[in-house]
């Protein structure tokens, strides 16, 4: 945190000042581990058995928080007869499809009725929830759902004495009882004692007047079962009650400034604004049949109608009627995982033919940057936005498919363009933290030359756009098709005003936008006004509030000593203002604050609503009693106790039974390539993983496979302070470049030795996919770890570099694979097997020889480490 | 007046305090902001991109184009528990087991020119481009040196560099133009952990006599001040530290002492000499004249 996040670690050492301790949990010694307490190296991919063995210590020694796990957790929810555990069925769940590498996951469901999941995959029970595509508004509900099928929406069956076999408490028990220390020691290489340690810290840091938070970067989403690792997290923080509470939960440390914006209003493929799910390309899929099969019968997701037509009048404002579905059917439709790595198989295969990279450098930054490089060198057009030429924006003039002869720059069809871009303080517009919380920052500058904001950008071009469209449709010769296909773009509101000489588009006015309005144009302030009538319009329903009495509230700037600690007047956080999430867990059943200490909201029996330091993440007037009408839906169906307002139970997943395609429960599988076997299962590695088969994508042979000796190592990569990701913002920054000036690896003392390797001297750093160089840096900060009997070198690698800019080094992403998370479709990039040699990497055609030479050392074949 | 009140020595009457930045190395995170926002503000130039292999440190030291040098140090030591102590109702670490967690630690610690109350390079300075501001501080006003480069030997920290192609002396002006404005320097703004803090100097020493003795009773016995003490070597620096090594591990000199401080002494005996060269000349042309009369 301290290393890509120094500016938020000051808060990490202000709790520190006030007592707090900091356990640093990394494969590396980093910045971080020097301000910590406790630093606990551990081998790079094993998170879950790490974070597991933590789990299963707090449930062999009773350290849960009973009553918090009771009231506000599925510890006691029953689960289907069906479902089978990786204990029943050695390493994977009950539903496994082997030729088809996925889960049929009705077997994971809840004990007499089904759950939609309040994010993640909500489409997989598209069939059984609207019955196999029939529209449920013309078809009854009844035969909607057919007879038979789980009755969708009522309470689940609950043993509130967590003792029955199959409720979700004793699942997770047997679960992770072989997530033992003497396993982890074997897995991680963590000693015993410092695990112990770990274990007991934070059990004792957790309770009724304690809590501890898990920050994470995003290097934990970057595993073929990185949704698990932070699964694991949210199971263990949930356990001690570390959620809805002050100093609890699970932060996500996002990898960019305002990455949390762009997952809020995405730019993602399958989500629209607010997380409502982007529709798959079902037949006869209309508005209600949608909101039937991804919303929920209870919880804040019930409401997901007005959210939605909320957002169609946001973008079509009058032409999204009832009686057109308020343009539903303009919305574009998924025909299966559009995720990048997906969009550059399409380039390559030659369907993908056009491709903005707007701040994105996927030549470096991406994995198999070579793959990155040859779809791009496919295409016809490739539009890049940045500060500085690139390498996504010269490959084709100066990369390494150039050196080594593979493509010449003659040949290449691709039509380049290049845009300059306006940095934060030459335009005006918001950051969201990942507190959630939007800070506004103002213009400072004009840009310089022809660089212009992102918002000019996709403004100017849509307008642009929709003259030729308009004047194509006016055009007689235009046929009824065309024009069909081209309304949806010709009806957007596309409005905004702009300023200055530059035609500026004003940025208030799309925060307005995104606020919300009403039938009088009236800007909304909260999104329990959202109608699905049309009669009111919001951009993104979160949002909601953000411009509140047409005052931007993102751009408050009150200091936090003339308000209360909670700080609620600087800037502003979805939704509806409120810092902690779920924050009626901070309460017990009745209302009261599980601790003074520990004290945010509460149930004032006075005054009959809830009260406290923050805004209540719940109906103001709900009392803990509560208990809602059997024929209750949404929102109203919530229980006095239900704090998980946006899960269709109320409660917070210990156990999942709907929303990830890879299992209801965490599981220690090994990474894709890894020197090891999974010592827990007889199931090496994910099931369900994603693997991009292709001949400059082959996998290694793990585990104790003949050819798993060639890469001994395991290879992990990383950013520095002093760079941002893929360089574009530091490499050409004289005052950056000199601080970091070059690649290089790290590497043990130990492992120099025994590989020859020189300080300050080169290395070559080879994997299936691809060979590099890097200067080597022998340091103390990376430590051979006893792993299964023998010891383990870890390789340290930061990603920053490529052939242009200030400072150059070899592009760290031509080593890593295509092997992918199936929920979120993100690489694995922080673990993989390597070998690493002395001295410089051969240059042009002989370095492809030299993975060739690797490739057959390893006798790696299209097949190895592809089986499920 | 005090010796730790140079700027009122120099002649300044009704001046601000004297202002100076006390950089805790404790909590210094390494992320170098501190340079680069000196760099930025104070528009100095890149300083060489080239990989030294000395930890994370590429800058090396102070000089004409590096005003403020983020040291890294590798050690086999244990972590230091780096704890302010201000309200400790728990203590989580001594609850769990006493095992030694690891005994590796990574000193990171942020060095800028001293602004000494004896400032040798300022008493060496012959135009007049080294002076000693209102604040205390010590400046060079680059449109007046004239590249001599008397000032560089002088410093006994080794800060102020000339600049190659220019000729000309430069170093840290604790932000002279933002101190005028009632602004911090740029350093001590950008740094996100208050390891860099800048204020009065009395008031700098007090925070840093508490905060030495908190982590001294957290058992963090490596802790001590350099450069606070108005009896050292060069009475006292305007810009001290709290390390947590002695001062060779950061690369400052143990005993710093200001080089001119002998020059009096120096000249009195030049004095003498020349007073007796002089007079025996005298004595020697008296003879001969008087020889002439003869």
């Amino acid at each position: 945190m301290a290393e890509c996040h120094p500016v938020g670690f000051q808060w990490v050492m202000e709790a520190k000042a006030r007592g707090a301790k900091v356990i640093h949990v990394d494969p590396r010694f980093t910045r971080t581990s020097a301000l910590a307490d406790i630093h606990v190296p551990l081998r790079a991919g094993t998170d879950i058995a790490f974070l597991g063995g933590i789990v299963n210590y707090v449930l062999q020694e009773e350290k849960y928080f009973r009553e918090y796990l009771l009231a506000y957790s599925n510890a006691a929810t029953i689960i289907a007869e069906e479902f089978a555990d990786t204990e029943d069925l050695d390493g994977v769940f009950s539903g496994l499809n082997r030729e088809q590498r996925s889960y049929d996951t009705q077997t994971w469901q809840y004990e007499g009725t089904d759950m939609q999941a309040a994010s993640g995959q909500r489409d997989q029970e598209w069939k059984e929830r609207t019955g196999e595509g029939s529209s449920v508004s013309e078809a009854a509900r009844g035969e909607a759902h057919g007879s038979g099928g789980a009755e969708i929406g009522a309470e689940p069956q609950a043993d509130v004495t967590l003792q029955h076999p199959r409720c979700v408490f004793q699942i997770l028990k047997r679960h992770f009882a072989r997530y033992t220390p003497e396993m982890v020691e074997q897995i991680c290489g963590v000693p015993q004692a410092t695990f112990r340690q770990v274990c007991e810290l934070l059990a004792e840091n957790s309770g009724r007047d304690r809590t501890s938070a898990f920050a994470y970067s995003v290097g934990w989403t970057q595993h073929t079962v990185g949704v698990q690792y932070i699964r694991t997290a949210a199971i263990l923080q949930t356990l001690l009650g570390n959620i809805g509470r002050p100093g609890g939960g699970i932060l996500a440390l996002r990898g960019h400034a305002s990455i949390q914006g762009s997952t809020d209003i995405p730019t993602l493929f399958n989500l629209l604004p607010g997380y409502i799910p982007m529709p798959h390309a079902h037949t006869n899929e209309d508005l209600d049949a949608f909101v039937e099969a991804e919303g929920t019968k209870k919880g804040y997701w019930g409401n997901m109608r007005s959210y939605l037509v909320s957002l169609l009048k946001a973008y079509w404002g009058p032409a999204a009627r009832p009686d057109n579905d308020f343009c539903f059917d303009h919305l574009p439709r998924l025909t299966g995982s559009h995720s990048t790595y997906e969009t550059v198989m399409e380039q390559l295969r030659g369907t993908c033919k056009g491709y903005f990279l707007l701040g994105e450098n996927p030549a470096v930054g991406s994995a198999n940057a070579k793959m990155q490089r040859l779809g791009m060198a496919n295409l016809d057009w490739l539009v890049v936005r940045d500060f500085s030429l690139i390498e996504s924006a010269t490959w084709w003039k100066d990369g390494p498919e150039i050196e080594s002869g593979e493509l010449r720059s003659e040949d290449i069809a691709t039509e380049v363009f290049f845009l300059p871009a306006a940095a934060h303080t030459e335009k005006d517009g918001s950051f969201t933290n990942t507190q959630r919380m939007l800070q506004w920052h103002h213009q400072a500058v004009e840009p310089a030359g022809d660089a212009r904001s992102d918002l000019w950008f996709t403004y100017h071009l849509g307008r642009k756009i929709r003259e030729k469209l308009l004047a194509a449709t006016m055009d007689e010769s235009t046929s009824d098709e065309q024009r069909e296909r081209d309304r949806p773009v010709l009806e957007l509101t596309w409005d905004y005003p702009t300023k200055g000489a530059m035609a500026e588009p004003e940025a208030e006015a799309v925060l307005a936008e995104i606020n919300g309005w009403n039938s009088d144009a009236e800007p909304l302030s909260s999104y329990e006004q959202l109608k699905d009538d049309g009669s009111t319009a919001c951009g993104c329903w979160i949002y909601c509030g953000v411009y509140k009495e047409g005052v931007n509230q993102a751009s408050r700037r009150k200091p936090t000593t003339e308000q209360n600690w909670v700080a609620p007047e600087w800037g502003w956080a979805w939704p509806a203002n409120r810092r902690i999430l779920y924050n009626r867990a901070s309460a017990d059943p009745d209302g009261k604050p599980w601790s003074e200490r520990k004290a945010l909201v509460w149930w004032d029996a006075d005054e009959c609503k809830w009260t406290g330091h923050d805004v209540p993440d719940f109906k103001p007037t709900k009392a803990p009693d509560f208990r809602p009408d059997e024929d209750a839906t949404g929102p109203d169906a919530l229980t006095g106790t239900d704090a998980f307002i946006m899960q269709a139970d109320g409660k917070a997943w210990l156990y999942v039974p709907a929303g990830l395609t890879d299992g209801p429960l965490p599981t220690h599988y090994e990474p894709q390539d890894s020197p090891f076997p999974n010592l827990l299962y007889p199931q090496q590695r994910n099931p369900v993983r994603q693997m991009i088969r292709h001949k400059h994508n082959r996998f290694q042979p793990s585990s104790t496979e003949p050819g798993s000796d060639v890469f001994p190592f395991v290879v992990t990569t990383y950013r520095l302070t002093e760079h941002h990701t893929a360089g574009g913002m530091s490499r050409w920054q004289p005052y950056l470049a000199e601080l970091q000036p070059e690649l290089f690896c790290e590497v043990s003392p130990e492992l120099a030795r025994e590989r020859h390797l020189e300080h300050m001297g080169w290395a070559t750093i080879a994997t299936a996919r691809g060979v590099i160089e890097a200067r080597v840096l022998v340091t103390e900060r990376l430590t051979p770890l006893k792993i299964q009997g023998r010891t383990l070198h870890q390789v340290g690698l930061p990603y920053h570099w490529g052939q242009n800019g200030l400072t150059t080094g070899d592009t760290v992403n031509e080593l890593i694979s295509l092997s992918l998370d199936p929920n979120s479709h993100i690489q694995e990039t922080k673990a993989a097997a390597c070998d690493i040699r002395p001295g410089r990497r051969p240059r042009g055609p002989e370095r492809l020889e030299l993975v060739r030479r690797y490739q057959e050392r390893a006798g790696i074949t299209p097949e190895t480490g592809t089986e499920v | 007046m005090t010796t730790t009140d140079p700027a009122s020595q120099t002649g300044y009457r009704d001046h601000p305090p004297r202002m100076g930045f006390f950089t805790d190395t404790s909590v210094c995170i390494g992320c170098k902001a501190c340079e680069v926002a000196c760099k930025e503000w104070n528009a100095v130039p890149e300083d060489g991109i080239a990989l030294t292999g000395m930890s994370y440190d590429n800058t090396v030291g102070l000089g004409a184009d590096t005003w403020r040098h983020v040291a890294f140090i590798e050690q086999r030591k244990p972590i230091a528990q780096q704890d302010a102590g201000l309200h400790h109702d728990t203590d989580v670490l001594a609850m769990a087991a006493d095992e030694p967690s690891t005994d590796f630690r990574w000193l990171m610690s942020s060095d800028v020119c001293k602004h000494c109350t004896e400032a040798a390079c300022l008493d060496v300075c012959p135009t007049g481009s080294l002076f000693r501001t209102e604040f205390g501080t010590v400046v060079v006003q680059e449109d007046i040196c004239n590249g001599c480069g008397y000032c560089i030997p002088a410093c006994p920290y080794g800060v102020i560099d000339q600049r190659e192609g220019d000729g000309r002396a430069w170093k840290c002006t604790l932000c002279y133009d933002r101190l005028g404005q009632g602004q911090e320097p740029a350093c001590a703004k950008a740094c996100p952990t208050d390891s860099i803090q800048f204020g009065p100097l009395d008031e700098l020493r007090e925070r840093a006599q508490h905060r030495v003795e908190q982590l001294q009773d957290a058992g963090v016995s490596d802790a001590r001040l350099y450069g606070e003490s108005p009896e050292d070597g060069v009475g006292g620096d305007g810009a001290f530290f709290l390390l947590l090594d002695e001062p060779e591990v950061y690369g400052l000199p143990p005993d710093p002492k200001v080089t001119t401080r002998d020059l009096p002494a120096m000249w009195r005996h030049v004095g003498t000499a020349a007073v007796t060269l002089v007079g025996g000349a005298l004595a020697a042309f008296a003879a001969t004249a008087f020889g002439r009369r003869k």
